[in-house]
């Protein structure tokens, strides 16, 4: 499990899993996660698209990604933004589709796209993931401050002269760089397990972002090194059990938060609550 | 199969039992899903939406593992999804986001393990690519009537209960006043909204039907603010992009030597989208008569939230 061959993966891994609690916390703060689901699903159409040409892959995800965050961006301002998420989305699959029909080799490059191929990384992968995730963090460290006041209040962030719009596309393009990237190791869709339930379940167990961001890194990257130990074992899937350990986490993250308000409040007067 | 490479209007299109199939179901499909797609546009629930398509296609892979007919996989993982976002999603609009992605990550795991598990029992490794993108030209004539009978119910579950799904999404706090029991007609919605589109997810594809549900509502939205007639145009616009889908797909057989058609999803996400960036572009087209114009500054009157409406 641990030889030079699995050493890869194991950074891989660890790294995906940095890179998904941080982003996924804003995600989930904000409340886009249609948008961390859309984003990287639709970045696999653009992968196809440059199988299709013979281009690189990073390409292809960069260039869709890219544009799916733009997209959402600049339209979700006038009308309802998760209409134009669905949109974008099915355009960016769509197309997919047709990059899917028009190549020869489709179904195996669905499937490790879709789903990853998280064993037998090579470290040429490696370089682009590590590179942009470490550049997607650096900017959510530098931004860290106005992009969380724009998150969790947006109404005081625009009296104090932040542009909400502005950290808006500036998220959704860091996240749009950093997740893209990862599609041909975890796959569009394990991506997005990832980010969503370690970030949720973290936020029940504490409310001040530091340690949430923290703990939703840890809980990803727990995810992910016991997804990886089982899916050894196993040879079942590693999105399966990502899948599986996310939402377990946040069901625990869920009945904690239960348990601790029902300790905390006491009951109220039975007169309010018959209604 | 060779009989239609012959004229451009492709003389066998309605005469071909598949082409036929796919016309019926994708009405039957387009109907459902633009009636369904307005109140989920209204109710700011197309992430609901599309999740329950990805949680339906973990569905198919199960039913293609155990030899089921998909649409059933489609239909009961459809409604447990649904079931189970109502469960632990919480009223707040963000808490409802985010636990329909946790049952949307799970599901999709659950759909890596199932895709994985059938390839290792048959050597189709396709069926990913078939559950995902659907193919309309293979729809299995015994499903028809099932698909036909849970279109019709759902249009009855909506139909029953429109008004009262509206007030609930417009104002939670109002209908809950009059008494009326809002999660369990959330409940009841959202039973609907799996139906139409694990309808919509056997004929077009799991991922894209989310084209169907969103699109011709969405777009129908913007040009009208009634829901009755919203309903209706999103019903028309969907009918006409699967019809045109459909056409422009068989044609498709001659635009390449190689003679393989492109895929009918394409067509009907692109014709959509299409649509929908029209709608944009609505208002140098139409409104040509004082009488249209002065109506249509009279309502941007009313409510203000749509900006490209200046009084005249």
């Amino acid at each position: 499990m641990f030889s030079s061959l699995m050493l890869n993966t194991w950074i891989a891994a660890s790294i995906v899993a940095v890179i998904a609690g941080v982003t996924g916390f804003f995600a989930v703060l904000r409340g886009q996660s249609f948008a961390a689901h859309a984003i990287p699903n639709g970045a696999f159409a653009g992968a196809a698209g440059a199988g299709l040409l013979g281009l690189n892959v990073i390409w292809g995800l960069a260039v869709f990604a890219l544009a799916g965050a733009l997209g959402i961006g600049a339209l979700g301002r006038r009308t309802r933004q998760d209409v134009v998420t669905a949109l974008v989305l099915v355009l960016m699959l769509g197309l997919g589709a047709l990059f899917l029909s028009l190549s020869t080799e489709y179904a195996e490059v669905t499937y490790s796209l879709l789903f990853g191929e998280v064993f037998g990384v090579s470290s040429t992968v490696l370089v682009p993931i590590a590179v942009l995730g470490a550049v997607g963090i650096a900017a959510i460290a530098v931004l860290y401050r106005p992009l969380l006041l724009a998150s969790a209040l947006p109404e005081v962030a625009d009296a104090r002269g932040v542009s909400t719009r502005r950290m808006e596309l500036c998220f959704l393009i860091v996240m749009a760089l950093a997740t893209s990237m990862t599609v041909p190791v975890v796959g569009a869709l394990l991506m997005f397990a990832l980010m969503i339930g370690p970030a949720a379940a973290a936020r029940s167990f504490t409310r001040r972002p530091g340690y949430a961001i923290a703990l939703a890194v840890g809980i990803a990257l727990v995810t992910v090194w016991a997804g990886i130990a089982a899916s050894y074992r196993t040879n079942w899937p590693l999105g399966f059990y990502v899948g599986v350990i996310a939402a377990g986490f946040f069901l625990l993250g869920q009945g904690w938060s239960a348990a601790r308000r029902r300790a905390a409040a006491p009951r109220p007067a039975p007169a309010l609550v018959s209604a | 199969m060779g009989g239609f490479l012959h004229d451009i209007v492709a003389p066998g299109l309605l005469s071909s039992a598949p082409v036929r199939t796919a016309v019926l179901v994708g009405t039957v499909v387009a109907v459902t899903s633009g009636v369904v797609g307005v109140l989920t546009v209204i109710r700011s629930q197309s992430f609901a939406g599309h999740s329950l398509s990805d949680v339906a296609t973990t569905g198919g892979a199960g039913a293609f593992l155990i030899g089921v007919s998909q649409f059933w996989g489609f239909l009961i993982a459809g409604i447990a999804g649904a079931a189970l976002m109502e469960l632990i999603g919480v009223q707040r609009r963000r808490g409802r986001d985010v636990a329909t992605g946790v049952v949307l990550g799970a599901a999709l795991g659950a759909a890596a393990l199932f895709l994985y598990l059938g390839t290792l029992t048959s050597s189709t490794t396709g069926a990913s690519f078939t559950i995902l993108f659907g193919s309309m030209f293979v729809i299995s004539p015994d499903t028809v009537p099932a698909l036909v009978a849970s279109g019709v119910l759902a249009l009855v579950v909506v139909a029953v209960l429109s008004r009262v799904l509206l007030l609930t999404a417009l104002s939670p706090e109002l209908a809950a006043a009059r008494g009326v029991r809002v999660r369990a007609v959330g409940v009841a919605y959202l039973v609907a909204l799996a139906v139409a589109v694990s309808l919509s997810s056997v004929a077009i594809g799991a991922v894209l039907s989310t084209a169907l549900l969103i699109g011709p509502a969405a777009t129908a939205l913007r040009v009208t603010k009634r829901p009755g007639l919203a309903m209706a145009a999103a019903a028309l616009i969907g009918t006409v992009a699967t019809w045109l889908g459909i056409l422009l797909a068989y044609d498709s057989y001659y635009w390449t030597s190689g003679g393989r058609g492109w895929p009918v999803s394409f067509f009907v996400v692109a014709l959509i989208i299409v649509g929908y960036l029209l709608s944009y572009a609505r208002r140098p087209r139409r409104g040509r008569t004082g009488r249209d114009r002065a109506a249509r500054a009279a309502r941007a009157r009313e409510n203000q939230e749509v900006p490209e409406c200046s009084p005249a």
